[in-house]
């Protein structure tokens, strides 16, 4: 802990003076268990470290309910201490208005370049060569989740990819089980999709549809075989009748569906169910297609405040959230990966342990949420929960669509 | 319009006749079915709190508890987290009073005087501030978060209990104000016209005429008043900070938390925690809620 | 002195009302993302609002919802009262028990309804169990019903009020009426609608003001129940303003949108208040 306290003293912090204690205030939209648990292990590292307090200011419901809260606490001159966000573009303008706290000292002095793998991660904190941000863990969509025993009752193997997957749908639909469960919320179609697009078209159209906003690929024959593909799989959805994705994650679980289409936090769920990777269930990076991940997450923003004091106090945490062990710690509790290569994860669990294989060699694409605006992917979000919703609207049409939204996507 | 409060107890139908005629089957079976939809809703709330978690994944939600179990109880209400923080809905119920109280006493204050200027006093330009107000009842609240925000912000109040007090008071007074102004106009204007003959004033006449007549639709404006603030989530959220978050937010917590086993049972019972206050004021109070509303609302 | 009492609430109607329609209006003019920035590009959003399905859906949710909970609302409630007009024994229960769900929020009323009408475990489940296997009502998860599950719940909520405000209406008409009408042998259904109904005029309006302005403000209630879905299904223009502004962080969208909103309100109001002010002297 001392070496921690005095590499501390080397930035930035020393500077303000023998720091007062400061209780700082922390907003973000972890509420679960697992969540915050995660959370508190910032709240710990950040009391037993430093002089300062932890306020925490939890809101739940995720984007919708807290974002609207952070943006006008800042705007309104009454910031928070610090505050989560998901990595990439939803902080842009409150950085560009000067509402942030530049932390570039504290990066340079550390050596975060260096020390944050994939570096892509710093790249969306970046704005003109200042940092702003601190990414605290790495989130991939790019997952199936399949039920053994599901495929059991159904007498098909457990596919190991996704053309056998669907393959095993009538059969399994056959037995009475859903093929694909996936919930009713919008985000969930819209990353469903994504996922596909990234296994079926290959990172390479991905990227130039998603990264180069494209629209001629987007609107072009390899598109038009995702498309096909999305259509068969909104067949395969019809029938679980639920909201929440966890509870889609629950009828994989329970046997009830074959497989869904979920982000890495899905391991949650299964572990809180006690269900063992390989012989309850399996988990497919990339659809077992493409084994890649996308490096989605969290970061925190730390708003600028007129007291040095508190100044200090919010590099301090910023500092300490990067740190080897509460890296560790935290993502271990979170189920996410962590943002340096230079940790050991030993008591990672198989799933993850795939998923910090991929990462190690390198196979990434940056998450939608750093390369497209918000305004797009709810654009995109809308058409995705229309689609997948409606089987009256042809692939075709669909894609049409998509490729308009890309044309003007900023 | 006395007879309109005194007048309240008088039905209008024939005079029952006996207990069993067609027609008293008929008026009871229809109210009693009417009755068993309004309660289901709570039912399914109050047996799902009573359940464990097992029970509840059996399934039928309209079975009565096999186990009686407080626990959900005992855990919304102490135990369920909000981020870090694991005392339930308690933290936020103080809270909630502390929001509750002012905004009451004031929105209702400047709403009595509005109904009052605009029904007694009909100054210039009068029709047209009411009908902006009116108008006002349908802007959507979520328009109103950003200009509100400025608006604090330049006058310092952001942040603040008083900030949250005045945004309840903007937004409760479209209606309350609607509600007084009817009542108002609706009280014999002899009497205010006499006031004025013997030279009362303006608060004159308010404080010593108006207010002791109107105790019915105070009843109501408060009743009305402690459900919408006692229940407001947004503004709650938006205009203050987490030590004066109120109690909807931690139920929100509760009930919106997207990881982990959807714990149903503490849901509904943190939901009628939540909901408790201004279930029990309508139970006591709704005798007079709408005898209040028969003398208020109803005269244009 | 009544104006200078009147201030809060002039203050309120200028600076709020006025000042805040005028402020989104201005803006909605310009590509404000996620901050209100004076860049102005004309027309573009509304030319992107109403090109955009999911608006054109939340406006036909709109209308049907609309017309739907206003009738029923009105229906409902004026039969509910009359009923409970009739001299009948533990009115004050009934009148609570019809009452208390608006006591509840709408968050809250979403939430139980949701679980009433899931298919897996609520009122289908119940109905299947009790041997009529081919029952189907999912109203949540069927497209093209899934308005009239929010109906549902929503008149649960909000039918109790109007029920009041009109059994107070119903107090307040002499008695001598009745024995009028009932003296000329006219049946009670006739009186009711050509004498009552016309003699509680200023209850409709208070009722009319409630309920519509729920309608066109209804919004935690679709969040709360399906968020939306299945789909776009379920969305409302309440919806569509928050998530463009909000989650999707394109602030000036979401000012069309409640432009639009509010320009169709302001067609509604400015002549009913010119006919209720304008013509009429107080008597």
């Amino acid at each position: 802990m001392k070496s921690l306290k005095s590499l501390l003293c080397g930035t930035a912090m020393c500077a303000a003076g023998a720091a007062h204690a400061v209780d700082l205030e922390v907003t973000h939209w972890w509420t679960s268990g697992g969540e915050a648990a995660a959370v508190a292990e910032f709240a710990k590292a950040f009391n037993e470290m430093t002089e300062h307090n932890w306020v925490d200011g939890a809101i739940a419901g995720s984007g919708g309910v807290a974002r609207p809260i952070m943006i006008s606490r800042i705007t309104g001159g009454d910031p928070m201490g610090a505050t989560q966000f998901n990595h990439g573009r939803q902080a842009e303008e409150l950085v560009e208005a000067g509402l942030m706290l530049d932390l570039t000292d504290v990066a340079e002095a550390e050596g975060w370049r260096d020390i944050v793998h994939p570096v892509s991660l710093l790249d969306s904190c970046t704005i003109d060569g200042r940092v702003y941000c601190v990414p605290v863990n790495i989130h991939s969509w790019q997952w199936i989740w399949l039920s053994h025993a599901a495929f059991e009752q159904a007498g098909v193997p457990v596919p190991s990819n996704w053309d056998e997957f669907v393959a095993a749908a009538p059969k399994l639909r056959d037995s009475g089980i859903v093929p694909l469960a996936m919930g009713n919320q919008p985000w969930q179609a819209s990353g469903a999709f994504g996922v596909i697009t990234i296994a079926l078209a290959g990172p390479e159209a991905w990227a130039a549809v998603s990264v180069d906003k494209d629209a001629e690929v987007a609107a072009g024959p390899v598109y038009a075989k995702v498309f096909e593909a999305a259509a068969a799989a909104r067949e395969m959805r019809q029938g679980s009748n639920v909201q929440d994705w966890n509870q889609a994650t629950n009828l994989v679980i329970t046997g009830k569906a074959g497989g869904q289409i979920m982000g890495d936090w899905a391991q949650g769920e299964f572990q809180v169910a006690n269900q063992m990777a390989g012989t309850d269930y399996s988990c497919l990076p990339g659809l077992g297609v493409n084994e890649i991940i996308s490096t989605g997450g969290d970061a925190f923003y730390f708003p600028k405040q007129s007291d040095p004091e508190v100044e200090a106090a919010q590099k301090e945490l910023a500092s300490l959230m990067l740190s080897k062990e509460v890296q560790v710690a935290f993502n271990l509790k979170k189920g996410s990966l962590p943002v340096r290569g230079d940790v050991d994860l030993a008591a990672a669990n198989d799933c993850m342990k795939k998923g910090l294989a991929i990462l190690a060699q390198g196979n990434i694409l940056p998450d939608a949420n750093q390369t497209l605006s918000p305004d797009t992917l709810g654009q995109i979000e809308d058409l995705m929960t229309e689609f997948w919703a409606d089987s009256s609207i042809s692939a075709a049409d669909a894609q049409e669509r998509y490729a308009d939204i890309i044309a003007n996507a900023d | 319009m006395t007879e309109a409060i005194a007048g309240f107890e008088g039905a209008h139908g024939p005079k029952p006749r006996r207990t069993f005629s067609r027609r008293n089957i008929f008026l009871y079976g229809t109210l009693i079915m009417v009755a068993l939809y309004y309660m289901l809703p709570l039912y399914v709330m109050i047996v799902t709190s009573l359940k464990g978690m097992p029970e509840i994944r059996l399934g039928n939600i309209f079975a009565p508890p096999v186990e009686i179990t407080f626990q959900p109880w005992v855990k919304a209400w102490a135990e369920a987290c909000t981020g870090l923080n694991c005392d339930g809905l308690s933290r936020g119920f103080w809270n909630s009073v502390r929001i509750t109280i002012p905004s009451v006493i004031v929105s209702i204050a400047i709403a009595s005087v509005n109904g009052y200027a605009l029904a007694n006093w009909r100054f210039k330009g009068a029709n047209v501030f009411f009908t902006i107000l009116i108008f006002g009842a349908f802007i959507p609240y979520q328009v109103m978060l950003y200009p509100i925000v400025i608006l604090l912000r330049e006058i310092g109040l952001y942040g603040t209990l008083w900030g949250l007090v005045i945004v309840h008071s903007i937004f409760g007074m479209p209606i309350l104000t609607l509600l007084f102004r009817n009542y108002f106009t609706s009280l014999p204007e002899e009497l205010f016209k006499a006031a004025r003959v013997d030279g009362a004033g303006f608060w004159g006449i308010y404080f010593q005429i108006m207010l002791p007549m109107s105790l019915p639709i105070f009843v109501v404006a408060m009743i009305l008043q402690v459900t919408g603030i006692w229940n407001d989530f947004l503004f709650g959220v938006v205009y203050t900070k987490p030590d004066i978050y109120p109690m909807t937010v931690q139920l929100n917590n509760i009930v919106n938390s997207v990881q982990g086993v959807k714990e149903y049972n503490v849901n509904m019972a943190a939901t009628i925690l939540t909901g408790l206050v201004p279930l029990v004021i309508y139970f006591v109070s709704g005798r007079l809620f709408v005898r209040g509303i028969a003398a208020g609302a109803v005269k244009g | 002195m009544a104006k200078i009492a009147a201030i809060p609430m002039i203050l309120t109607a200028l600076c709020v009302f006025v000042g805040g329609t005028l402020w989104t209006v201005v803006y909605s003019f310009t590509g404000s993302k996620l901050l209100p920035k004076a860049k102005w590009v004309g027309l573009d959003q509304y030319e992107r609002l109403w090109n955009t399905n999911r608006w054109i859906v939340s406006i036909e949710n709109l209308m049907i919802y609309g017309i739907c909970s206003l009738i029923f609302s009105l229906v409902i409630g004026f039969v509910l009262a009359a009923l409970l007009d009739q001299k009948i024994r533990f009115e004050n229960t009934f009148r609570t028990i019809i009452l208390y769900p608006f006591a509840l929020s709408f968050i809250v009323t979403g939430l139980v309804w949701q679980w009433i009408l899931n298919p897996d475990f609520g009122v289908q489940n119940i109905v299947r169990s009790l041997g009529w296997a081919s029952f189907e009502f999912d109203p949540l998860y069927n497209q093209d019903i899934v308005i009239y599950g929010i109906l549902i719940a929503g008149l649960w909520q909000g039918t109790g009020l109007i029920m009041v405000l009109m059994l107070a209406g119903l107090r307040g008409i002499d008695q001598e009426i009745w024995k009028a009408s009932r003296v000329d042998g006219i049946p009670t259904w006739k009186t009711y609608i050509f004498i009552v109904i016309p003699m509680m005029r200023p209850v409709f309006i208070t009722t009319l003001v409630l309920i519509a302005s729920g309608i066109v403000r209804v919004f935690d209630l679709v969040v709360a129940q399906t968020s939306g879905g299945p789909g776009i299904a379920s969305e409302v223009p309440a919806k569509y303003v928050y998530d463009t502004m909000f989650l999707r962080q394109n602030l000036a969208q979401g000012f069309a949108a409640s432009t639009m909103m509010l320009l169709a309100v302001a067609i509604v109001i400015i002549p009913w208040a010119y006919l209720e002010f304008g013509s009429r002297k107080r008597d």
